[in-house]
């Protein structure tokens, strides 16, 4: 395995009195697909910003590609993509001048990657881009973000207030630079169905912390979601290891748990529970188990 | 080949594609030495992060029901039949287990399912009879 992408060690920032990132660390192993879920506010953006070198680690240290983005940012940002929900592009130039202009940042521009992505999206290349329609703007952004081949690619709410079609064609070149080049991505997203299927591993953060890091697949095997039945019937729920929510469904409780499932249904058998259904948490109910009820209004929007 | 992805039912994804392949291999539709879509054509079909197919592909290969060819594609491999009918008789037991949960649901006796399964086998015939006919 080569170099890690990005290593970002005990990691503090604070605004104000606001702690917006808390003792964070993490690492990104080239190959794979990153999912950052977290409501807003959590701290999602500030960390995307951290990797960009557009914020200095105040405490803590953050490296990409080995290198301290604040200092060398030539040598980052050459090899990184990103994109971000506010797309901000210059209102005032044609698409085919905003290619131009972008490749002339990018010694690795991939021409010809850029024109079949200008072809597939069908976009008119001699439109402004303040002429250009929400998706189309979208896609412009991913085209700079993509077209140079960069070894990471940050999507910050990639998909926020996009129809379908333009969320699939952004899904679609994540899908390409990790199978055809074996690239790193990293996005952010509050649409958890997308960030379970698009991701190999997931960060999930609250309050500036990183609450839970694992592989998907570990993620939601350590997660088991239980219909549990007492009798006599119990009005409140006893002390269940690794509980992390319970909600009242006629006779009988729907619970998320943290643990192995055999020993979750070992300690509900030993205090009297009958375990009717079982299966692995979906990343929604983790979410909103480990974050609080509170956050369920982020799960409405989608 | 058709495969459908469920995030309801909290089976792992690379497990889900396992199985739909495996389905498609014991129920025929796959034959020996017939060619898995590409890793990334299925990624993008499913929406899925490539390293889910390359996982999912990997476990049928350590199965021996795929072998890889030399900078080719994933095939489907000459299988002996005791497994795939083992295969198909998972996954009939199944859909056994399904249909017995929803009838109790629903409260039919066991009686009442056999009955009903003649029935329908008795329609079935019917109907592929006059198929058969056209």
């Amino acid at each position: 395995m080569s170099e890690n992408i990005v290593n970002v060690c005990e990691l503090s920032r604070q605004f104000g009195k606001t702690l917006a990132l808390d003792h964070v660390n993490l690492d990104l192993q080239p190959g794979l697909v990153y999912g950052l879920v977290g409501a807003n506010g959590a701290g999602k953006t500030t960390l995307i910003k951290h990797f960009l070198g557009l914020l200095k680690a105040e405490q803590g240290s953050v490296r990409v590609f080995g290198m301290d983005p604040v200092k060398r940012p030539v040598d980052v940002l050459q090899r990184i993509g990103y994109l971000s929900e506010d797309r901000e592009l210059p209102e005032w130039m044609r698409v085919d001048e905003l290619m131009r202009y972008t490749s002339a940042y990018h010694p690795t521009w991939d021409s010809s990657y850029a024109r079949e992505l200008l072809d597939t999206f069908q976009l008119d290349e001699t439109k402004k881009v303040k002429q250009l329609s929400k998706g189309m703007r979208a896609q412009v952004g991913l085209i700079a973000a993509v077209a140079h081949r960069p070894d990471l690619l940050l999507l910050d709410e990639p998909s926020t207030g996009l129809d379908a079609v333009v969320r699939r064609d952004i899904l679609n070149a994540i899908i390409r630079m990790v199978a055809d080049d074996g690239r790193t991505v990293i996005f952010s997203s509050h649409l958890l169905d997308e960030v379970e299927q698009m991701s190999d591993y997931v960060f999930m953060i609250d309050q500036g912390s990183l609450v839970l890091q694992g592989s998907l697949d570990e993620v939601k095997e350590w997660h088991p979601s239980l219909s549990v039945r007492f009798t006599p019937d119990r009005d409140r729920l006893p002390s269940i290891d690794g509980l992390l929510a319970a909600e009242r469904r006629g006779d009988s409780w729907k619970i998320v748990c943290n643990g192995a499932k055999e020993q979750v249904l070992e300690s509900l058998h030993s205090i009297g529970g009958e375990v009717t259904h079982s299966r692995n948490a979906s990343l929604q109910e983790i979410f909103v188990a480990r974050v609080g009820r509170n956050q369920l209004s982020v799960s409405e929007e989608c | 080949m058709h495969i459908e992805i469920s995030l309801q039912d909290g089976v792992p994804i690379y497990r889900q594609i396992v199985n739909q392949v495996k389905y498609h291999i014991a129920s025929g539709r796959l034959d020996a030495g017939a060619e898995l879509p590409p890793i990334r054509t299925l990624a993008e079909q499913l929406l899925v992060t490539p390293n889910t197919v390359v996982k999912a592909y990997g476990e049928l290969e350590a199965e021996g029901l795929v072998f890889k060819r030399r900078g080719a594609g994933t095939y489907v491999a000459d299988i002996q039949l005791p497994l795939a009918r083992k295969e198909q008789k998972r996954i009939l037991t199944q859909r056994a287990d399904a249909l017995l949960a929803e009838a109790s649901q629903l409260n039919f006796t066991f009686e009442e399912i056999i009955d009903l399964l003649h029935k329908r086998q008795a329609a079935f015939k019917a109907v592929s009879r006059e198929s058969n006919n056209v």
